[in-house]
This record gives structure tokens, C-alpha cells and sequence, in this order.
């Protein structure tokens, strides 16, 4: 024995540790594969082990190697296994193993949930911060719900280190579990008035995230903010708090114009970048806001620019880039103010950082005018020509074209310069760009008439030349403009000079080397070419040029039709054929030229994007009616969509209903959006769905046909630039002639002075070089214009939208609901879902938790094992599935409510249970039992009964159904119950082996109770600091009042001591962290230092609590005695049946010996009552005699060695402390003689 | 903040940590993605970059890039202060800290990180408290010799 162990020691001496394995990857430089490869196979041996020291040293390995980037996902069970090692050490490097390798797909998750409760309860804090942490990177949505009562605990701890780390993981366990965010809120809010800075830091944080997503349910804390913000001195704290404001603005303009004086105070003073930019930026925001209804606050404005301008202009690259950034904030609201920056604008564009010249970019986006168009796009184009890499290229290319085109081309005034422009940008190399150079070609052609001509004749040249663009097709994204060339040269044809030449261009031979969707439009377009050379020709008696194009498509379309492109050779055959035939007509000198001619004939005008979403849903259409009746629920149970919100409202679809006339269902529709509108889980439709419809007014502008001036060509000079002189020209004409005009009038009027020039030239005095029919988007007739962009509907930030002001306007409104409650910790979740409610569930499509698969997967098996032993409740249950499926259409809200609850009630078990085991509970509880546990509670408000008579007596059954399901819940919300009854219902879930089930077992045990509180305790001790013992109280609200203002206090003995903070007296009670809503329970947990414990001991102590109900409000208090049990001080360690061999043969151990008569129960239920009351472990059972195992807080073994004949229980027992040993043999004595 | 890398010039990763849980592929995708960009960058160019819907915040310390990714609304100088105050943290805790030690003892440095930073938010402003909690978070920890002469059970 001793030998193995000193071997396994050596073993360890061996193993590679961290440092090990990263100086052997760095000495294996050239086979860093192979190395690790070996490693891995070294870290799978090492993990085989039971030592968790090796199998530590091995998670820790792994996470390195995670890093990497090799796949560790088959240790995850391994790193749970870590986690719970008891030893800091191991722990640590556990979590961290697991926030680094684990997500929401990782299985093993679900195994954790209460090995991270434990951590969270442990009295050491460093053991509940490195769970904190790791929970704070692999929170699951189950995870949220099941452990969201207990971090909400934590948000009250003693310790501020554990309070700040508490408040920051709420904010994402908000995120996974929106539904804790109602409860969570007020004491969330408490901790903004925290006396730690560190915590109502975290305080800020994470109510400043809250509200940047769903501002406006936090609008009244505002004041709060405002008051930190003004006192707070902290720079990280003001950032937070100013973000926040400048969240809130928006909503409440109000509150902006109280914040500009601050905000500029500190603009002016600080001296922190950070936070001067912050204000800058909320500022802004404040502006934006009030720009509609507060025209006069130029000078915040000014102040802002200037800032921004002195960021641009320092030497620091970071400032500039914010500077910008903030810049383009301000130009969407107050462009004039930003415009006249233009000149250091410019100057950024050559600055040598890429990040900066596309910041610099942006803003030129908001800063083009009709003037500065031109002379800005001119600069892009020469930035173009210089741009060395094709990305930035790229983004100047695509800005150009954004400016050009930004509000339907408003800017621009010369569309021919514009068409030059995109002709001049196709001569870049390689850019990815060709297909949107290709559309702003099609979209400017086709929606301004007036510039087709010039157009088509650019086009016709670019096809021309097509050889230029297509130098290497396959890297040449730019050849995609041939195909918007092609087109418009085809559509537009009757614009040609030159069809004929066109037509030739566009059937040479290497067009077949260009990508098959642009070939296609290529022989398409030929036809409509041929179309119009046909009717060109038509009347003259020389028929020759007409045949002529007709020969031409026969001998060059063969090329196509062999084409492996099958869109093109379809096309291609067909108007082969077509021409042939056609040629054929010609030899008989036929007409045809008409008839071709109205094969393309109408006019093709662009749709809007949104238009098919535009059509109005005509009168009598309901688009959510069911055309087919659904398939039955009971074939699909498993297909059933998971809704994400349990109280989504029930499909009305069911067979019976469909005879239910149309006023019945308007009736029901009107009250279904009255609980919408009153739930504010019910995320609401966008207010675009309740639009008035109204006709759209498609106003043509009267189209002015201008002659227009053929550019001349100027050698060596790229052609969009003579429009940037022309205009110029072009302008300065009109301005003189104005101008003219102008003196005329003065010289009329003989004015006496003269008047000084009429200023700079506006945005107004420039006109449009050609007027333009800029041709608007087809929509649906009836179609509303608005720009709604729907919000993404998977953002999570979107359930968090939930109503917190009457929660913290007082009780008045909404207090909490009882469904609302987080589920209530328990330590060893005594309480499984019976097979019943499980069936229940599954038949409700709404239910809101999403099982993994491996969790449906046992219950199947749970439900398997039930049905065996069960046939005959089936019977009786299928009528109840009936009956609760009526309910569910008429009062989908209460029935989901408490099913809900029920559902919180129960905590998922785990595999922890299987050493500490508990049973099922039952499902159908006496009504003595009930009655006793439930005192009279307020009534749900039933909503009133306007069902047609056909279906009362059903809800009479119902309501009966329901009051037995309250019970139900109210029953599991009692952690210590005696359940009797339904044994035979109830599923075992502790014990391997098929054997009758346990009774439901819990350890909280009756504190004291009065009228108002409950209180039951449960005491455990802490394997980390062998003086302290936790005690754990749960609080019930028994009452209809608020409970506030609770103290707990003991009167300490010399032996036990409750742990006070510091500072405090011997004698100050301590403040319970949490107030009782009417009906609530919450658990408290307070430490006690122990100095001997080989006696149990009896405290002492009082609670005293404020009852405040409506009208008064009065001090109340309850004595009660805490009695720490030996078994208390037990803990429930595992041992090895070597080691436990080692430990009797020390000699060391004191023996003494009990005998239990008329025990009447199977031997793995002693058992289990054993390990569940007395933290005992079983080490070895053979048939029926067990060794069983565990150590005291200061580390006291105590070893049993329990036997069963007929009734009697004999245990041999051995203990190092002999005074210890008979006081937990007395202790389970009584427990036995109490059943 | 989405996620804090750190690498080396060569464009090794030296630590990674993600405050809202990804798959593995998505995680090697932003790495990778993530590092060409910032290696690519000039050496005199500003810290920030824009990527999908994020911003990229990354300052080089040494031969060490330290990367932020953060979302819309965040504050880039504060993520620069906030990057720079965990290089303090680290240089504090190994004493003029160097790449090697972030290395060997990179769960070290990310005990600290998590002291400093917690689910995206930073939880400690001041040094001196990080400093403490590491101290005596270490101090439970016992060392790999102590272990190796314990006993198996």
C-alpha cells in the first residue's frame, strides 16, 4: 500500500508540468506537431488517473495547448471533474479551463450547475470570485435561470469583492435569463448607493449597459445619475455614467438641456482625452436630440467642433481618428458647422494612415454639396490613380460612387460628368468593384431619360474597346460593366448612331471568353440591335443593309449556340432561328421589321427593394389563419417549436374551435392585445404595421429637353474633367447674367448706394446643368413610403426590454408577481419533477426551457420506467391532459404562470445527486399536508367568466385543477415537507439500482414561525476554514404586508460566535440583505466561528422586522433557537476504500457501536439517510454491510460501519475524538426513531 | 469588450480571452482575421481599427500586441487606458514583465485579467486592490512540490 503510493508519487515527479510542456513546443520548433501529438497522448494517460493533482496538471496543460488552437473539447468532462476538486489550486485552474474552453454547445455544462452553487455559497471568497468568473464566460441560458437567485445573494454579501464581481455577472446572466432582470432590479439599484466605490462601479456598468440597449425604462433613474455624476470624481465611473446619458437624451430632451452645462464644465476642464471625448460624444447626442424642438445651442455646438478640431489637428494619429469619427456624428445634424472644416478634412484624405483617410471619407460622404461635388470627386479620382493598395482603392471607389449617388442623386448636376466619371473608373485594374460600377450604369441610364443618348454613345464605346477591359477575365472583376453596357446599348438601341457597328461589336468571337451570364445578356441585347436595324432600314428600297445584319447574326451566333453556358446556348439557338426565319421573309422582300421590333417592346422601370413588403394585405385576408388545420399535438411532442418567452400567446387553433363565429374571435383578439399591451414580456409588433395607408403622389417633374453640347475631347486630359471646367464656365455665365439682371434693376430703381455683391454663391443659385427626370421606384399601389428598418430580431438586447418603473416607483403598480420569483436555491434540490408534470410540460408548445437532448433523452427513460409501473394512471391522466388542454386557450397567461413556477420550484438535478441521493416528489400531496403548508393567500385574480355555458363545467374542473397545482407550488416552495402519499408515482432518481424509491429528503429543518415569517434553517460546515460553520435561513413572507428592515442577532456563547463585520459590536444584529414582498421567500446565509465542536450546541437569537402594509407600519420580532448538531460540523468528503483501510488499521480511532431495532426500511434508504443528514459518504457496500466515511470541519475522521438483519441496524463506529463520535451517533439515532 | 487577444510580432497568440461565449471555429476565424489586420498595420498608424461591426482596439508593448475587440458604443481611449493599466497590472505582479513570462506563466496572467476584468466591464480600477487579491488568491495556492509529496487521497 504504502509502496503505491510512494510510486505514484514518484510517477508524478516525471510528468511534465505547464512550464514543461512550453520549453518543450519551443525546443520543437521544426515538429511542433508531432511533440504535441505525443503530449496530448501523455495529458489522456494523466487524465486517466484518480489523483486530481495529475489530472489538474493535465487541464492545465490543455488549456495551454487550447490556446494554440488544438481541439480540447473531449477533456470537458475532465475539466468539470477539476473544478470540483475541494483545493483551491485545482479549482482555479478548473474554471479557468472551462471559461477558456467552454460555450453553449459544450454538454458537460448542465453536470456544473451545482458544483458552481456550492462555490457560490462558499465562504471562502476566492472560491466564489474564480466561480463568479468562470460563470461569467460560459453562462448558459439554464444556467441563468437555475443560479440567478444565488449571484442575486451575492449582490448582498459582506465582502465588496464578491459584491462587485456579483453585480457585473448579473448583467449577463440578464442577458440569458431576461426574466431575472424584474427582481433583480431594485437591489441592482441598492448597489449604485453602495458604500464600496468598486461596487457601485460595477453598479453604474452594468445599468449603463442595461439602458444603452432599452433606454427608456431606466429614464427614472436619471436623477440618481445625475447626482453621481456631479459628485463622483472617479474618471471610469463618469464615462459610464455620461454613456449613459447620452443613452437616455434621446428619450427625454429635458434632461439633455440640464446636462449641456455640466458637460461643458467638464469639456473645459478636464484634462483626461478619454473622458473629454466621452463628453464630446454625449454632447453631440444631447444636440441631435434637441435639434428639432431647441434651435439656439450653437455654441455647445461650436464648442464641440472646435474640440474635435484641435483632436484632428494633433500629431497623436488616435485623436485625429476619433476626432473624425465624432465629427461625422455632428454632420448628420449640423452639417454647415462641420462644412467649414472641409479644408482639414482634405488634408486628412492624404494622410499616410488607411484608417484615418476612410474616417475622412465618411465625413465627405456628409459634406458634398451641389457646388463642391465635382472639385471633391476630382480629388477622389486623382487619390484613386495614386492608391497603392486595391483595398483602400476599392473604398474610394465605392465612396465615390456612395457620394454620387447618396439621396437619389440629388447632388449631382451634370449627370454627364457622372457617366464619365463611371466610364474613367473602369479603367481600374483588378477591383471587386465591377458589378456596382455596373449598376449605378443601369440605375443612372435607366431613371434619367434625358442622359441616355449620351450614355448609350459611351457605352457603345466601351463595347467597342471591351478588349481594354478584359485584358485577364478571370482575376478582372471589372468586365462585369460590359454587361450594363450591353444592355443599355440593346434597350436604348434607337439611341445608337451606329447600331450596325455596335451590333458587330458585340458578336466577336472573344466575347465568348467573357463569364456565361454576361454572354447571355450579350446575344439577347444583339437581338434587340438587330430589331432596330431592321426598323432603321425599313422603307428603303435597298434592302441589302437589312440582309446584310441578318448574315452577320447567322454566321457569328453558332459561336454561342456551342456555348457550355447553358443560358446562353438556349438563347443563342433561339434567336438563330428566329433570324434565319426572319432572313428568309427579307429574301421574299416581306416586312418585318414591326413585328420584330414589338418583340421588345415596352419599357422596363425599376422596382423598389421594398416593394412586394408594401402591398397592402387586401380587406378579409388573414395572413395568420391557418389554411390546413395543424397536425395533432401528441404525434409531434418533440418537433413542437421551443418558444424562447414562456408566456408567448397559445396558437387558438384547436379542432373545436373552428365552428367559434367571427365576433367571438374579435372579441378574443381584443383581449389578448390588452394583455399584450399590459405584459411587458410581450415584445411588442413595429409600429409600422398600424400605418394609415395613403396614396403615394408620384409627381413627375416636367422634362425640359436641353440640347446638349457634345464634350470636345481633349487630348491628355481625362474627360470628366472638362465638365468640372464646363460647369464652371457654365455657372459663372449664369452668375453674370444674373448679375446683369440685378444692375439692371438697381440702375431701374437708381438705388443711391451701391450694394455690396450678393455674397457667395449659395447651394439654391446653382441649377442643374439639365433638368432631370429622376424616374422614383415602382411600388404597390397603395404602398405607404416609410423607411422602417425592422430592428434585428435576434438581438438579444431585446428581451432585457422589460418595465422596471413600477418596480421602482414602490409596490403600488406591478410588484413582482409570484411567477416573477427567481427560483429559490436549495442546497440539496430534494424536490424532481414527477413524471406527471413532466408529460404536462412537454403537451404545452409554449413551454419555455429548451431541453438538451440528453435531458429528453432520460426523462424518456423516466417516463418509460413509469409507464411500466403505472398502466392504469394512464388512463387518468389522458383525461387530465384533456382537461388542462381547455384551460389553456382561456387563460393562457395563469395556466403558463404557474407551470412556470413550477418549473422554477424544481431545480434539474445533476450528477451530483447521485452520491447525495433524493427522490421524486409527489404528485398528488394530501390536501391535510397542503393545507397545513399553505396559509391562506391571496387569490389570483380569476379573469371573469364569459364562456359559453358549453364549456363551464370544464372550467369548474379546471379550477379545481388549478387550486391543486397552487398547491402544488406553494408546496414546493416549502424546502422541508414530509411528503406522504404517491410513492408509487414518484420516479427514483438517486440509486443505480432498481429498487423501491426514496421519500423525498430535505436538511432545512423549522428556525421559528410567527404569522408574518417562516423561518427554516440548515447548517453546513466549510471544508476551508476549520472554525467556521455557515448557517443558511430561508425567509418566508407569510403575510400580506412588505417585510423590511430585518436583524438577525444571536446571543453569541463563548464556544460559537456569529461573524460580524468589522467594526460592529458583540451584540449588533445583522442587517438581512433583502426586503419580503407579500408571499416571497429568500435565503440569508451568516457565518458562525465555532471553537470546539465536539458537542452540539443551542443559540439563542431574534429577528426583528418592520411589517408595513398600506396604511401602517409596525415592528415586529421572533425569537428563536439555532441548534448546531455534531452533524453539522461533518462534511461530506469521498475516501478510497485503501486509504480508509489504512485509516482503521492506524489504530488511531476510538470505536463505539450503536443499535437501531425495527428499522423498517430497505437498506439503501438508511443509507441514503445517512449520507443526506449526517454528510456521510459510502466507501464500500457488500450486500448489506457498508463502510461509510466522513471528516469533521477540523478534520476529525469519523468511520462507520453500518450492518442490517431483519430490522436491526447494528453500526460500528471509530472516530478520533470519542465525545464527537457519540453525540453523531445520538444524532442518528433520533433520526431513525423519528420515522 | 467582445474579447482581449494578445500576440506576439510573429503573430503567435499568447492569450486569448472571449467575454461572451463562441464556438471554437468562430473564435480561430476572429483570431486569425484579427492578427493579419493588426500585424498589417503601419507602425506609426492609429490604434484603431474598424472590423465587422466592431472596433478593434490594439496597442504593442515590446514585441507584444495587445488587441480589444469592443462593441459600437464603446470608448477607445478608456480601452487604451484599460489595456494599459493590465500591462501595469502584469509588470507589477512579475516585475518587469517580458513575453517570456506571459508565456510560462500565462495562466498567471490570466488569474490577473480576471481580477482586473470581469464578463467585459472592468470590476477593479485600482492596482493596488488587484495586486492584493492576487496575493492572497496565490497564497491558497499551493505549489507543485507541496503536491507531489502529498499522499494520494
Amino acid at each position: 500500500m504504502a509502496l503505491k503510493i510512494v510510486k505514484g508519487s514518484i510517477d508524478r515527479m516525471f510528468d511534465k508540468n505547464l512550464q514543461d510542456l512550453v520549453r518543450g513546443i519551443r525546443n520543437h520548433k521544426e515538429d511542433e506537431a508531432k511533440y504535441i501529438s505525443t503530449c496530448i497522448d501523455e495529458i489522456k494517460q494523466e487524465l486517466k488517473q484518480d489523483n486530481i493533482a495529475v489530472k489538474a496538471n493535465a487541464v492545465c496543460k490543455l488549456t495551454y495547448l487550447q490556446m494554440l488552437g488544438y481541439d480540447v473539447s473531449w477533456a470537458a468532462f475532465n475539466i468539470v471533474e477539476v473544478m470540483s476538486s475541494s483545493k483551491f489550486t485545482y479549482k482555479r485552474i478548473g474554471y479557468l479551463a472551462a471559461s477558456q474552453c467552454f460555450h453553449e454547445g459544450t454538454d458537460v455544462i448542465m453536470l456544473t450547475t451545482n458544483q458552481i452553487r456550492k462555490d457560490l455559497s462558499s465562504p471562502n471568497q476566492y472560491d466564489t470570485g474564480v466561480a463568479l468568473t468562470g460563470l461569467s464566460c460560459f453562462v448558459t441560458p439554464d444556467l441563468a435561470r437555475d443560479l440567478a437567485n444565488d449571484i442575486m445573494t451575492l449582490m448582498s454579501h459582506t465582502k465588496p469583492y464578491i459584491r462587485k464581481k456579483a453585480v457585473l455577472i448579473m448583467y449577463k446572466v440578464f442577458l440569458k435569463y431576461p426574466e431575472s432582470l424584474r427582481p433583480a432590479f431594485p437591489r441592482l439599484k441598492e448597489k449604485l448607493e453602495d458604500p464600496d466605490p468598486g461596487v457601485q462601479s460595477a453598479a453604474v456598468n452594468v445599468i449603463c449597459e442595461l439602458a444603452r440597449r432599452n433606454p427608456k425604462n431606466y429614464l427614472s433613474l436619471a436623477p440618481l445619475f445625475f447626482k453621481l455624476m456631479t459628485s463622483s470624481t472617479n474618471n471610469w465611473v463618469l464615462i459610464k455614467i455620461i454613456k449613459l446619458f447620452g443613452a437616455l437624451t434621446p428619450l427625454e430632451p429635458r434632461l439633455g438641456k440640464k446636462l449641456i452645462e455640466p458637460l461643458t464644465n467638464l469639456i473645459h476642464s478636464t484634462s483626461a482625452m478619454s473622458l473629454l471625448y466621452e463628453c464630446v460624444n454625449t454632447v453631440i447626442a444631447v444636440l441631435i436630440s434637441l435639434s428639432s424642438g431647441m434651435p439656439n445651442h450653437s455654441a455647445s455646438i461650436q464648442l464641440c467642433v472646435q474640440k474635435l478640431r484641435i483632436l484632428i489637428e494633433d500629431s497623436d494619429q488616435n485623436l485625429k481618428y476619433l476626432g473624425l469619427l465624432a465629427m461625422s456624428k455632428i454632420l448628420k445634424t449640423h452639417p454647415k458647422s462641420v462644412q467649414s472644416h472641409k479644408d482639414l478634412i482634405l488634408q486628412c484624405l492624404d494622410d499616410k494612415d488607411e484608417s484615418i483617410r476612410l474616417r475622412a471619407l465618411d465625413l465627405l460622404y456628409g459634406m458634398v454639396s451641389k457646388k463642391n461635388l465635382m472639385e471633391i470627386v476630382k480629388k477622389l479620382m486623382l487619390h484613386v490613380d495614386k492608391a497603392e493598395g486595391t483595398t483602400y482603392r476599392d473604398e474610394l471607389l465605392t465612396k465615390i460612387i456612395d457620394i454620387c449617388s447618396q439621396s437619389n442623386y440629388q447632388y449631382i448636376t451634370n449627370f454627364e460628368w457622372y457617366i464619365s466619371i463611371l466610364v474613367e473608373l473602369t479603367r481600374l485594374e483588378g477591383t471587386r468593384h465591377g458589378h456596382l460600377i455596373a449598376s449605378q450604369m443601369l440605375d443612372v441610364a435607366i431613371r434619367v431619360k434625358a442622359i441616355r443618348g449620351f450614355a448609350v454613345a459611351q457605352m457603345a464605346t466601351l463595347l467597342d474597346n471591351a478588349h481594354l477591359l478584359t485584358g485577364n477575365t478571370q482575376r478582372n472583376g471589372i468586365c462585369e460593366v460590359l454587361y450594363a453596357a450591353a444592355w443599355i446599348c440593346g434597350e436604348f438601341s434607337e439611341h445608337l448612331e451606329d447600331p450596325m457597328q455596335t451590333l458587330e461589336a458585340m458578336l466577336r468571337p472573344k466575347v465568348a471568353t467573357l463569364p456565361g451570364h454576361i454572354q447571355a445578356v450579350y446575344v439577347q441585347n444583339a437581338a434587340k440591335l438587330f430589331a432596330t436595324v431592321l426598323q432603321k432600314h425599313e422603307g428603303e428600297t435597298d434592302s441589302q443593309a437589312a440582309q446584310e445584319t441578318s448574315q452577320l447574326l447567322i454566321e457569328r451566333l453558332p459561336l454561342f449556340v456551342q456555348s457550355a453556358n447553358l443560358e446562353v446556348q438556349e438563347r443563342a439557338s433561339c434567336i438563330l432561328q428566329l433570324v434565319k426565319y426572319i432572313q428568309k421573309l427579307q429574301q421574299k422582300n416581306v416586312e418585318v421589321a414591326e413585328e420584330v421590333t414589338a418583340l421588345f417592346a415596352g419599357e422596363l422601370n425599376p422596382v423598389a427593394p421594398k416593394a412586394q413588403k408594401k402591398v397592402p394585405i387586401p380587406e378579409g385576408l388573414d395572413l395568420d389563419a391557418w389554411i390546413n388545420e395543424p397536425p395533432s399535438e401528441s404525434e409531434s411532442e418533440d418537433e413542437k417549436p421551443k418558444a424562447v418567452f414562456a408566456k408567448e400567446e397559445p396558437k387558438h387553433s384547436r379542432s373545436r374551435h373552428t365552428e367559434v363565429d367571427e365576433k367571438e374571435l374579435a372579441r378574443r383578439r381584443e383581449v389578448r392585445k390588452q394583455e399584450q399591451a399590459n405584459n411587458p414580456f410581450y415584445i411588442k409588433a413595429s409600429p409600422s404595421s398600424q400605418k394609415v395607408y395613403d396614396a403615394p403622389g408620384v409627381e413627375h417633374i416636367p422634362v425640359v429637353q436641353i440640347d446638349l453640347s457634345v464634350p470636345l475631347k481633349v487630348p491628355g486630359m481625362p474627360m470628366s474633367d472638362q465638365y468640372v471646367k464646363l460647369e464652371e464656365e457654365r455657372r459663372q455665365k449664369e452668375k453674370a447674367e444674373k448679375k446683369k439682371k440685378e444692375k439692371k434693376k438697381k440702375r431701374e430703381k437708381r438705388g443711391k448706394g451701391r450694394k455690396a455683391d450678393s455674397g457667395p454663391e449659395s447651394e439654391e443659385d446653382i441649377t442643374p446643368a439639365h433638368h432631370v427626370d429622376i424616374v422614383t421606384e415602382e411600388m404597390p399601389e397603395n404602398a405607404l413610403p416609410s423607411d422602417d428598418d425592422d430592428k434585428d430580431p435576434n438581438d438579444p438586447h431585446k428581451a432585457l426590454d422589460i418595465d422596471l418603473d413600477n418596480l421602482l416607483s414602490g409596490t403600488s403598480s406591478r410588484p413582482l408577481a409570484d411567477s416573477e420569483k427567481l427560483p429559490v436555491r436549495t442546497h440539496r434540490p430534494e424536490v424532481l419533477k414527477s413524471p406527471a408534470e413532466d408529460r404536462d410540460n412537454e403537451s404545452i408548445p409554449q413551454e419555455s426551457k429548451k431541453k438538451s437532448s440528453k435531458e429528453k433523452k432520460e426523462k424518456k427513460k423516466d417516463k418509460e420506467k413509469d409507464r411500466k409501473r403505472s398502466k392504469e394512471e394512464k388512463k387518468k391522466k389522458k383525461k387530465h391532459k384533456e382537461v388542462e388542454e381547455e384551460p389553456m386557450e382561456s387563460q393562457p397567461e395563469e395556466a403558463i404562470q404557474s407551470e412556470d413556477s413550477k418549473e422554477m420550484a424544481a431545480p434539474p438535478t445533476s450528477a451530483e445527486e447521485v452520491t447525495a441521493p433524493s427522490s421524486a416528489a409527489a404528485v398528488d400531496t394530501s390536501p391535510v399536508a397542503a393545507a397545513e403548508s399553505e396559509p391562506d393567500e391571496p387569490k389570483d385574480t380569476e379573469p371573469e367568466d364569459t364562456k359559453s355555458s358549453k364549456h363551464k363545467k370544464k372550467k369548474q374542473k379546471k379550477e379545481k385543477e388549478e387550486k391543486e397545482k397552487k398547491k402544488k407550488k406553494r408546496h414546493h416552495h416549502h424546502h422541508h415537507h414530509h411528503s406522504d402519499g404517491g410513492g408509487e408515482d414518484s420516479v427514483q432518481n438517486g440509486t443505480v439500482e432498481d429498487e423501491e424509491p426514496l421519500p423525498p429528503m430535505s436538511n432545512y429543518s423549522l428556525l421559528a414561525e410567527n404569522s408574518y415569517i417562516k423561518m427554516v434553517y440548515d447548517i453546513q460546515g466549510n471544508h476551508q476554514d476549520e472554525s467556521k460553520v455557515v448557517v443558511s435561513v430561508i425567509f418566508e413572507n407569510k403575510s400580506d404586508s412588505f417585510l423590511k428592515s430585518m436583524e438577525f442577532n444571536v446571543l453569541d456563547s463563548l464556544n460559537s460566535k456569529l461573524q460580524r463585520p468589522e467594526g460592529a459590536g458583540p451584540h449588533d444584529g445583522l442587517t438581512v440583505p433583502f426586503q419580503l414582498p407579500p408571499g416571497v421567500s429568500n435565503e440569508a446565509r451568516f457565518v458562525f466561528s465555532v471553537q470546539s465542536i465536539v458537542m452540539p450546541q443551542k443559540l439563542k437569537g431574534t429577528l426583528t422586522f418592520i411589517v408595513k402594509s398600506e396604511e401602517s407600519s409596525t415592528h415586529e420580532k421572533l425569537d428563536f433557537k439555532l441548534h448546531f448538531t455534531c452533524t453539522s460540523y461533518l462534511i461530506t468528503t469521498p475516501c478510497y476504500s485503501d486509504a480508509y483501510a489504512k485509516l482503521l488499521e492506524s489504530g488511531d480511532l476510538k470505536g463505539s457501536s450503536l443499535r437501531l431495532e425495527g428499522v423498517n426500511m430497505p437498506f439503501h434508504h438508511l443509507l441514503a439517510r445517512i449520507c443526506f443528514h449526517h454528510h456521510f459518504s459510502v466507501v464500500e457496500r457488500i450486500d448489506s454491510c457498508a463502510s461509510m466515511y466522513s471528516r469533521s470541519i477540523q478534520g476529525h475522521h469519523v468511520c462507520l460501519l453500518v450492518k442490517t438483519s431483519d430490522q436491526t441496524v447494528s453500526i460500528d463506529a471509530k472516530c478520533d475524538e470519542p465525545s464527537l463520535l457519540g453525540n453523531v451517533l445520538d444524532e442518528i439515532k433520533q433520526t431513525f426513531s423519528k420515522c | 469588450m467582445r474579447f482581449l487577444l494578445l500576440f506576439s510580432r510573429q503573430g503567435k497568440l499568447r492569450l486569448q480571452k472571449w467575454f461572451t461565449a463562441l464556438s471554437d471555429h468562430d473564435k480561430k476565424k476572429i483570431i486569425r482575421d484579427v492578427t493579419q489586420m493588426v500585424l498589417a498595420r503601419p507602425p506609426k498608424a492609429c490604434n484603431f481599427l474598424q472590423w465587422r461591426d466592431l472596433k478593434i482596439v490594439y496597442r504593442r508593448y515590446a514585441s507584444l500586441y495587445f488587441c480589444c475587440g469592443l462593441e459600437e458604443e464603446d470608448n477607445e481611449l478608456l480601452t487604451l487606458e484599460l489595456l494599459h493599466r493590465y500591462v501595469e497590472l502584469l509588470d507589477q505582479y512579475f516585475g518587469n514583465v517580458c513575453e517570456l513570462d506571459i508565456i510560462f506563466n500565462f495562466e498567471k496572467a490570466y488569474f490577473i485579467l480576471d481580477e482586473f476584468v470581469i464578463g467585459g466591464e472592468v470590476q477593479e480600477t485600482s492596482k493596488a486592490s488587484v495586486a492584493k487579491s492576487m496575493e492572497e488568491s496565490d497564497s491558497l495556492q499551493e505549489t507543485m512540490e507541496e503536491y507531489v509529496n502529498k499522499p494520494t487521497y
